[in-house]
Formats: C-alpha cells, structure tokens, sequence
C-alpha cells in the first residue's frame, strides 16, 4: 500500500517536473532572464566566499545591514500570504482554495529566500550544521535566532505540506482530506504570526540597540507585513485571472484592497506614536531617529532611502483610501506597487541601518550595500522568482488547465 | 602567593617600627651630640632601612654621572642660603616647578649628606624610598601608591609586584606628567577594504 | 513522508555543497577533521590535548616559530575586575597597540579590541560627541579627556544569551571567551554588545610571523581565520599565569587596573571601596566587571 503510495507520489513529482520544461517563448524567456540575473549575482557571491564578508560594505560598526534587512522583509511576505487565508474564508470569496494555494506557495519561496539570506549573511556558513538540535549546540531557548530558526522551518514545512497534497489531491482528481487540510491551514496562520513576531523580537531582543528597542516594533512589524505581502497577491491574482481560468472577482480585490487600507492606517498610526514618544521626549533614543529621518552632520546619505520610503507609503496610502481610486485597476495598482516598494526600503535599509548608526559608541560609518551584496541579493531574489514560477506554472497546470494523471497516461499535449 | 607578599613584609616592618622608636629615644638621650654624630648615626639608620625596603621598586632614574653626589659636594662647603642657582644644575632651576615660590634644593636634599634626601622632621632619606619624602605632602596619593592604585605596577596580581617610584613618572622638579605622542589612530572603517 | 519531497532541495543542496566544497579541499583529513570538531565546551580532555598538538604542529609550519598553546583552566576563587582611572588615561593609544602585539589581532585588515575615545570636558561622557580618531601632535589635548572602550566583560553579558550556537560563554573567573572554531559569524553578539567589543574578521586576519606572539591560550590569543568574532579575553593567556594584562603593563600613567574581586585585599576592591567608581551604560543592567573611577 504504501510502496504504491510512494510510487503515485513520484508519478506527481515527475509530472509536476515535466510542466516545468513546457512554456511559451515569454515563458522561457523569463526562465534565461533569471538564470543570467542567477550566475551574475552568483558570481558576485562567490567573490565574497572567497574573500569575506570584506567584499560587503558591512564594518564592526554595522555589523548586520542589506542581507538582514531583506531576510526581515520576506518574513514579512512569507506571514503575509498565508494570512490572507483569513478574510478569504471570513467573507467566503469563492477560489478559497486558489487562494491557499497560490498564498502558501509565495509563502514557501518566500521562506526559502530568507534562509538564504540567512545563508548569505555569515561568516561561516559551512558552519550551519553547529545549529540543528541534537547534531550542533543550539542555545534553545536563550537566542532568539533559535526560535525564529524553529518557527521559520516548521511554517516552511507546513505549507510545503499542505500546498504539495492539494495539488496532489487534485492531480489525481480526488477529493482532499479536510481534516487535514484545515487544521494545518488554521495552524499556519498563527505560525505565519509567530515567525513575524520572532523576527520582531530578534531585534526587540538587544536593549543595545536603543532604536529596535520598543513595544512597538514587532506590532509595526506585522502591520507593515499585511502592506507589502497582499500587494504581491492582488498583483498576482489579476495576472492569473487575465491567463487563467482562475476566477475572483472585483470585489474580491477590492476587499483585499480595503483590508491593506486598514494595515497601513494601523501601520502610519503605530509609527506616529513611536515618533510622537521619540521627539517629544527627545531622549538619547532621538539620534538614530534624527539620523534615518535628517542625517547628522554631512552624514546625509540615507535620507535618500527614508523619505523615497514615506513618500511612496503616503501615495500608496491616499490610492489606497479613496474608494474610486481603489476601485480603478490602474492606481490600486501602482499603489501596490507603491506600498511594496516603500516597505521593502523601510525593511531593506530604513530598519537595519540607523540602529548601527550612530554606533553604540557614537562613532558614525556610513553604509550602503556594496556591488557585492546588490549582486548576491540579486542572486537570491531570482531563486526565489525561479521558484516562484516553477512552482505557480505547477501549480496553475494542475489546478487550471486539468492537467492531471490522465494527461500523464495519455501522453496528452503539454499545456503551454 | 599573596599570603608570602604580606608574610615578608610583616618582619621587616615591625623590626623598622621598633628600630625607630629606639633610635628616637637615644636621640632624646644625646640631644647634644654634635653634628657629625647626627650624620653617622643617620646613616647607620639608612643602611637599616635599606635592607627594610617595603616596596620592591626599579632603581631612581638618576641622570648620568649624578650619583653619588657627593663626588662633587665634598669639594663644596654646604652653603644653606637660599638662592637661585645659576652656575650648576642650571638645568634645574630652568624647570624648577614643583612649589618653587616656597621652597627650594635643601626643603628636600641633606645640606650636609648630599647623598640622601631629608624629610621635614630631619630624618634622612635613601633615594629608593623617596615616595616618603613625596608623602609627606601627597598623603592621600602616597595611600594609593602603597596599594597599588596610583601610578604603575607590574609582576603578578596574585603574587610578587613591582613599583615604580613616584619619580619614574614625574619629575620631582616639574613633576606635571609630560604630553605624549599618541600611537595613530585607527584606520577608518570606510578604508578596511 | 510527502513532505520530504524534492523541493525541499535548497537545505540539501546546502549541504550537498558543504560536502563537495570539503571533497574538493583535497580530501584533506585536517579539514575534515576541523570540520567536524566540537564545541570546545564538550570535548574530552583527551580530545582537547590532541587538538591542541595539532594546532601547535600547524602553526610552526605556518609561522616557523615554537608555540605554545594553552588551554589552563580557570584559577579557583578568582572573578577578575578591571578599573580604569578616567583622570589620568592621556588617551596615548599604548594600550590599543600593546594588545594588538599581545592578542595577535589582525593587522590587515585591521581589529582593535581597544578603543579611545575622546571627549570634551564640557561636555562629560558624551558619546555622541565623542571621536576615535583625533590625531594631534601631543596628547592629552587641552579640554578634552580619554575614554578607552574594550570588552567589558559583563556579568550579565547578552552577547551570550543570543549566541544561536553557544560559542561564546562566560568561564567561572568571569572571562568572555569565543571558541573560533565553532563560531558561524553570524554577529548576533555584536548587534547585542553595548560597547562595541566585539569584533569580526571581515577578511583574512594577517600577522607577521615575526610579530606573531607564540605564548597562547585556545580560548585566547590563537590565529583566528576569517568570518569568526573576537574580543578582548582579559589576556586570559597572560591572566590565568598570574600576570596581569598587557594593556595594565604598558599604560605609561598606570591609568589601568586589574585584580581579583573575590579578594578584599586586591587593588580593585580597593577601588570600588574607596574611589568614584562608574560602569558605562548602567542602565542595561548588564553589570560590567570594568569599571571607570576618579582617582583624583
């Protein structure tokens, strides 16, 4: 029974590689397009295999910087997707189903890519081995890193869990196990809660860095995560029903559109309280503020970065908040475009940066990414894109185009 | 270690203490012993403390050919009037800083035995244990000193320490601390490349 | 089992990569070896003298000089404390140089574990204020005064809480050590030290072979490689032989003092008896065992 299992369970996987290699000329266009993005980061990262972290910008000053911030910004993506899970099964949309699906699949590549970054950002990584439990000599509970290592893992293996036997349910055209299915989908949203939280509180952790430490970083932290994460799905929703039969409807969007209005009200809120408390007091805490928001001195070089970051979270903001502006596909879509690039600067740089600058002697080194983190970076997004598509053009085959065993058996056309 | 410190300074100290109650009451007994008498049984004194020493120190930093001085003095007849000096240790007067409105070369050098250093109460002083002399009016720093927490010691934190005298650092006639050159700065972090 | 399927390839191919990058490395048993070395912490007593020998062998054929590696434990009844004379440091920088010289620090690129800062008297313990790299032709510089910042070897110290692997700890007589062999340079610890102690071999560490210093201890002053943190260890090669930190031993004011706090009689109890004492950033709560005082 179970070695028939195992061998229907290949079949899927060798199906599901098969549709990879069969695409349209944009299709593969895209794929060559990544791959050259993958070697001419690659090479770059290989540079800092070689010499170090030297080839990064990154000094004893700032000791954690663009790697970090990007690891911290695809939590956000990784929590966000699945959470849309929620207001999908409250309001009953109907492609619940697709919605899970595509969601924990951005959550998967997502998840991915921050080890990766993880990967890319210390000094030994051959040396990974000394923090699995049991082999190496994990401090569980004392470092947070411990617990977001946890918490990312088991959120990475329960929606490659749940995402992998949907589509394998419907590969071969049978109905899922609900009570499978849902209590692990109920289960990954407080999961995608929690490795949002244990990041948060990676940095909320160190009462060193005066600027991470508040209460409220962590809430900010998930109020910005349901900014940036559903821009990327509303995007993706509108492309799949465009060449797809994937169905959602307006309202739909328009719903996950008001529900960003909320997050990124919540968002603005939670950072005029902390700026309020920070500027009204004025105590030492101010310098990091004053630096990510006016530099100090001539140091004028992340200013850039920060206000490009507000900026296009107010536009964002306003599209998002006018009902016709919202229900205009154009501008609700340069408003996500908007929101998520404004919260992948805020976490990217305007989070990581000012808590190293000034240092905690008072000593100012101005950082900004090196070639070689821009290319490593560069590297890790288009495996994560490679991913993304692999897994989407699975995923879209097996639950739009019936591709299924029978094509398998029937040695079918491949769906482009 | 610590426990052989404190045990070897412990016999010395107290044969010192007592060494000098009895001297002080010969004295009293001699008081008119004349002036050569005084210088001997001075020195009889310093050779006493010399072996007494209660604080391992390196050697006074003497200039070249100074010491003993008494090479050159003995040609001299003490002169005790306070003065300028203009012809020899020249080089002195030119720094001379330490108090020099109110005192001068004899409130601290023996008129009579120029080898040594005098404290207030007459009593002579072998240059090795100067820091009594600087004492007597840097009570507190030579409180300090003694355990270790002015000025500079080396050797073991458990066991055998060296001291350097008061003088080692300042100079006891201009004894602000000199300026130094700094090592260079470190290199910026924006050029560790 | 469905879970454990293909795409999960990514942790795989990591250690795939691991594997062949050692395959590749010449099928070198030493590297193998080191690869799979332990935590210090958990090594035999046999295991630690067989890998203290082989680094003794591999460093005189790197070097061309005899070493000698210690691995001494702690002395009983000590817990070391260190205090530092604010009136009289001139800030000279002997003491940032002689440690170099004495913890093989890299030259190229360069890591020091001292760092002076000066500071205007008017303004007091400022470090916003504050600068590393002043210059001038004598020093101390009228109006200003010298703060020398290195590990503070805190009681309480959080690089050690947030270390995701545990190599980093606090030994029994108080001395912060790393154990560089099983580090994985994710600097954790420097994002949590408040004093900017800790430092990280961005590349290649480099020291003369004729500077090297060949009296060493494994928790201490051994070459590290690159991408490991490093910091200050109190000497711990020097300290665990009874000497006292070659930072204490070159400052030209003997502006810095070290000792036993366990023992009332030390110098440092002295000093927390008796003087102004203050630690820096008090209110972490991190309990430094360096402590800066007024000794005017």
């Amino acid at each position: 029974m179970n070695f028939i299992r195992f061998i229907r369970f290949i079949r899927f996987i060798t199906g599901s590689i098969k549709i990879v290699f069969h695409g349209s000329k944009t299709y593969y266009a895209w794929l060559i397009l990544l791959l050259i993005l993958i070697l001419w980061g690659g090479f770059g990262y290989l540079g800092q295999i070689t010499d170090g972290l030297i080839r990064t910008h990154m000094r004893d000053s700032v000791s954690w910087a663009f790697y970090i911030g990007n690891f911290t910004f695809l939590v956000g993506v990784a929590a966000a997707a699945v959470m849309l899970v929620i207001p999908a099964y409250i309001y009953d949309w109907k492609p619940i189903k697709e919605i899970v699906i595509f969601g924990e699949l951005l959550a998967v590549c997502a998840v991915i890519m921050c080890i990766s970054f993880i990967v890319v950002d210390i000094g030994n990584p051959l040396r990974f081995w000394h923090m699995l439990p049991l082999i190496g000599t994990m401090n569980f509970p004392s470092s947070l890193l411990s617990w977001d290592f946890f918490a990312l893992n088991i959120y990475l293996l329960i929606n490659l869990f749940v995402v992998t036997y949907l589509l394998y349910c419907i590969f071969y055209k049978k109905e899922y196990n609900r009570s499978i299915v849902l209590p692990l989908v109920l289960l990954s949203i407080p999961m995608a809660v929690a490795i949002h939280t244990t990041t948060a509180f990676l940095y909320n952790a160190l009462p060193a860095r005066i600027f991470w430490n508040s209460a409220l970083l962590a809430p900010r932290f998930l109020a910005s995560a349901f900014c940036s994460g559903p821009a990327i799905l509303l995007i993706l929703f509108q492309i799949l029903r465009k060449t797809t039969k994937f169905e959602i409807k307006d309202e739909a969007i328009w719903r996950i559109a008001e529900l960003m209005v909320y997050a990124m009200f919540i968002y603005l809120f939670f950072t005029i309280a902390e700026l309020f408390k920070e500027f009204y007091s004025g105590t030492e805490h101010i310098l990091y503020w004053e630096y990510l928001l006016f530099g100090i001195g001539d140091n004028k070089e992340i200013i850039l970065y920060s206000w490009s970051s507000i900026i296009m979270g107010c536009i964002a903001f306003i599209l998002f908040l006018i009902p016709k502006t919202r229900k205009n596909f154009l501008t609700l879509n340069i408003g996500a475009v908007l929101i998520y690039a404004s919260v992948y600067v805020e976490k990217g740089i305007a989070l990581i940066i000012p808590a190293f600058t000034p240092d905690v002697l008072g000593q100012i080194y101005i950082y900004t990414p090196s070639w070689t983190e821009i290319r490593t970076a560069v590297m890790v997004f288009s495996i994560g894109f490679l991913l993304f598509t692999f897994l989407s053009k699975i995923a879209i085959a097996i639950v739009f185009e019936d591709y299924n065993i029978d094509s398998l058996n029937q040695k079918k056309r491949l769906p482009k | 270690m610590k426990d052989n410190f404190y045990e070897n300074i412990k016999m010395p100290v107290i044969l010192m203490a007592l060494y000098i109650v009895l001297t002080s009451g010969c004295k009293n007994k001699e008081s008119g012993n004349n002036e050569i008498d005084k210088v001997l049984n001075e020195k009889e004194e310093n050779k006493k403390t010399e072996i007494a020493v209660e604080y391992a120190v390196e050697a006074p930093p003497f200039s070249d050919g100074t010491y003993p001085c008494t090479d050159c003095h003995a040609n001299f007849a003490p002169n005790p009037v306070r003065r300028k000096l203009v012809d020899w240790h020249d080089d002195i007067s030119a720094i001379f800083n330490h108090d020099s409105e109110n005192r001068w070369c004899l409130d601290c050098h023996d008129l009579n035995n120029r080898d040594y250093l005098k404290l207030a109460s007459g009593k002579l002083l072998d240059f090795k244990e100067s820091y009594k002399l600087c004492g007597q009016c840097h009570g507190e720093k030579l409180r300090d000193w003694k355990v270790g927490v002015h000025g500079k010691r080396t050797g073991e934190w458990n066991g055998e320490k060296e001291y350097l005298l008061c003088v080692h650092c300042h100079n006891p006639h201009s004894p602000k601390f000199k300026e130094l050159t700094p090592e260079p700065p470190p290199i910026r972090q924006e050029d560790i490349k | 089992m469905k879970n454990k399927n293909s795409r999960r390839s990514f942790l795989k191919n990591i250690s795939l990569a691991t594997f062949s990058a050692l395959a590749l490395s010449g099928c070198d048993m030493e590297a193998f070896d080191q690869f799979f070395q332990q935590n210090f912490k958990t090594l035999s007593k046999k295991e630690k003298d067989r890998i203290i020998k082989n680094l003794e062998i591999k460093y005189k054929e790197k070097y061309g000089k005899e070493f000698h590696v210690s691995d001494k434990p702690p002395i009983e009844g000590t817990l070391f404390g260190y205090a530092l004379d604010l009136s009289r440091c001139i800030g000279c920088r002997r003491c940032v140089y002689a440690c170099v010289k004495e913890n093989n620090q890299s030259r190229e690129p360069q890591i020091h574990w001292i760092e002076v800062l000066q500071m205007e008297k008017e303004k007091g313990i400022d470090f916003a204020h504050s600068t590393a790299q002043y210059n001038p032709e004598k020093v101390p510089e009228k109006g200003h005064f010298y703060l020398p910042v290195q590990c503070q070897q805190c009681r309480n110290p959080q690089c050690v809480t947030v270390c995701p692997v545990k190599a980093t700890w606090q030994e029994p007589d108080g001395i912060v050590v790393v154990d560089y062999n099983w580090c994985i340079g994710c600097r954790y610890c420097m994002a949590a030290c408040p004093y900017g102690a800790r430092h990280f071999n961005w590349g290649e560490p480099n020291v003369p072979a004729e500077e090297i210093n060949t009296e060493m201890h494994y928790l201490g002053n051994r070459p590290r490689k690159k991408g490991v943190v490093e910091k200050c260890t109190f000497c711990i090669q020097r300290t665990r032989e009874g000497k006292y930190p070659s930072c204490v031993e070159i400052c030209p004011v003997g502006a810095r003092k070290f000792g036993n706090l366990l023992d009332p009689d030390s110098e440092i109890r002295y000093i927390l008896e008796n003087k102004r004492v203050l630690v820096l950033k008090q209110e972490l709560n991190f309990q430094p065992k360096f402590y800066y005082f007024f000794g005017i």
